[in-house]
């Protein structure tokens, strides 16, 4: 069923009872074209791509849990294409057109809200890297602005800009374009654009191993039963290595935890994301009013899904030393996500050593953004057995190659992308 | 929050330590001699298992000697821990 103005009336008149539902719930068939492993937002943008962009419907989407309740539940909703690099810079930008367009595509509102995102410089050095940046985003057309001290502080007249703040702010890097988008809404959208065109979306089943042939997998075993594919995708977030563990291909990637936290939400104050390199913090307004905040990985391998102090202390303290009138807020509610950050803090999408496994990894901080865009590329070199232009460059050969795309130059220390 | 037992000084809190990554990896002898696909294993590869995990510490806000820990990454628990065997290139 359409989403519209008409089917909200004649749903009013039942009470809005009778809404069918918004995506099947089918048992696993016993062999596919292509089986896609994780049920987040990537994964299931895969899925919907394949079927809408490459007519390949015969698709199931394996979710160890409920669609959408990793890292897809659990990041902090912003989007954003403002990379100084030329491969992640096209990319992220295709992603940002995708989400502008995307409640109208998936007829699904995704909530994007283009409010803004702004980079605090605080010293000179920051000034020099953010003209640097903003100058290559602009050369690649995407949209970039320089603001002064003055110009921030008009903007958001809540931080602290005075010469003696903790952090003194003398200026910032701005992307209108960026902003948020409601995180659900986009696991929801895309499942429910992927059922409609024939995909099967199997919940609460987990793969439990990968049955490898020679240089193929022929099937993967699950708590519901074996499945035989022709081609496997792998769109697991922070479990990549684990999965591709069962089929002998090992990663440059690390799995570390990343927090995030809310505050009790209050009236409508802070209409930006706001962010700042030097302490390694962002924050930004939900739409239900709560402060969304995060900062720093715990900085040591993690598969543990939950939160703990020292991060939440440090993202406190930070918002607390840009925004001091928030200091009487309460903390309603921290978490964490496990993220596959890959050695050079950019993703891998593309073929593995095996003729039929395809992955799509190493999201670092920044998978969310991603999302249109990953399953859009992900579905091509799927459909294709190669990649499309715009992840031609997120090969996971590129590490051995000397083509790694390091975006901070910090070398092969996943945590400190 | 997190107690990491340091051989050294005793039980301390994990943010008086510095992670200084996975210690399965071993550097290659002769870098004339190796090959190309064994030093981007050394470099760049990691086994990022779902379980216990060998790795390297700093006690940098203590004693600042290198440790290793054996560390169960999805419980955090530790299960073992002493002076690292030889010099730390981290």
């Amino acid at each position: 069923m359409k989403y519209s103005i008409y089917s909200l009336v004649r749903n009013a008149f039942s009470y809005h009872e009778n809404w069918p539902r918004a995506w099947r719930s089918p048992e696993p068939k016993s062999e596919y074209d292509v089986v896609i492993i994780g049920g987040g937002g990537h994964g299931l943008a895969t899925a919907y791509y394949l079927a809408k962009n490459h007519g390949i419907t015969n698709v199931a989407v394996l979710e160890k849990g409920y669609i959408g309740g990793g890292n897809t539940g659990r990041n902090t909703t912003i989007v954003r294409s403002n990379y100084y690099l030329d491969p992640n810079a096209h990319f992220y930008e295709h992603s940002l057109k995708l989400w502008e367009g995307l409640s109208a595509d998936l007829n699904y509102n995704v909530m994007y809200s283009p409010r803004g995102v702004l980079n605090l410089a605080h010293s000179y050095a920051d000034l020099d890297a953010y003209s640097r940046r903003g100058n290559a985003m602009r050369l690649n057309g995407i949209d970039a602005e320089f603001l002064t001290r003055e110009e921030v502080a008009r903007m958001v007249p809540l931080l602290d800009c005075s010469p003696h703040a903790r952090y003194p702010i003398i200026g910032g890097l701005l992307q209108r374009r960026g902003g948020t988008a409601r995180h659900d809404a986009v696991a929801w959208g895309y499942a429910r654009g992927a059922d409609a065109r024939g995909v099967d979306i199997i919940q609460q089943c987990e793969v439990t191993g990968l049955r490898r042939n020679g240089n193929r997998i022929e099937g993967i075993d699950t708590t519901r039963g074996y499945v035989r594919a022709k081609k496997i995708g792998l769109a697991v977030s922070g479990h990549s290595g684990h999965v591709a563990g069962m089929a002998g291909v090992r990663l440059p990637i690390e799995t570390h935890v990343l927090q995030a936290l809310v505050s009790e939400p209050v009236k409508p104050i802070l209409d930006t994301v706001v962010t700042s390199g030097a302490v390694h913090f962002y924050v930004s307004q939900s739409d239900k009013g709560e402060l969304v905040l995060g900062g720093d990985l715990d900085m040591y391998n993690s598969y543990g899904q939950r939160s703990n102090l020292p991060p939440v202390e440090h993202a406190v303290q930070s918002l607390l030393a840009l925004f001091p009138c928030f200091s009487r807020l309460r903390m309603l509610r921290t978490w964490g996500g496990v993220m596959d950050m890959s050695m050079d803090g950019s993703p891998i999408i593309g073929k593995t050593p095996l003729d039929n496994f395809y992955i799509d990894c190493g999201w670092c901080y920044g998978g969310f953004k991603a999302t249109p865009a990953s399953g859009w590329c992900f579905a091509h070199t799927i459909a294709h057995d190669q990649p499309h232009a715009l992840n031609a460059a997120y090969t996971l050969d590129r590490y051995g190659l000397g083509r790694t795309i390091d975006e901070r130059g910090g070398g092969p220390y996943p945590w400190v992308h | 929050m997190m107690l990491l037992p340091c051989p050294y000084c005793g039980p301390r809190d994990v943010t008086e330590f510095t992670y200084g990554g996975d210690d399965g990896t071993v550097r290659p002898g002769d870098p004339q001699a190796v090959s190309d696909a064994r030093w981007v294993s050394y470099v760049y590869i990691r086994d990022n298992p779902r379980g216990p995990h060998d790795e390297l510490w700093q006690h940098s806000a203590g004693c600042r000697r290198w440790i290793r820990v054996r560390r169960d990454t999805l419980t955090h628990q530790v299960l073992s821990s002493a002076p690292a065997a030889q010099p730390v290139q981290p």
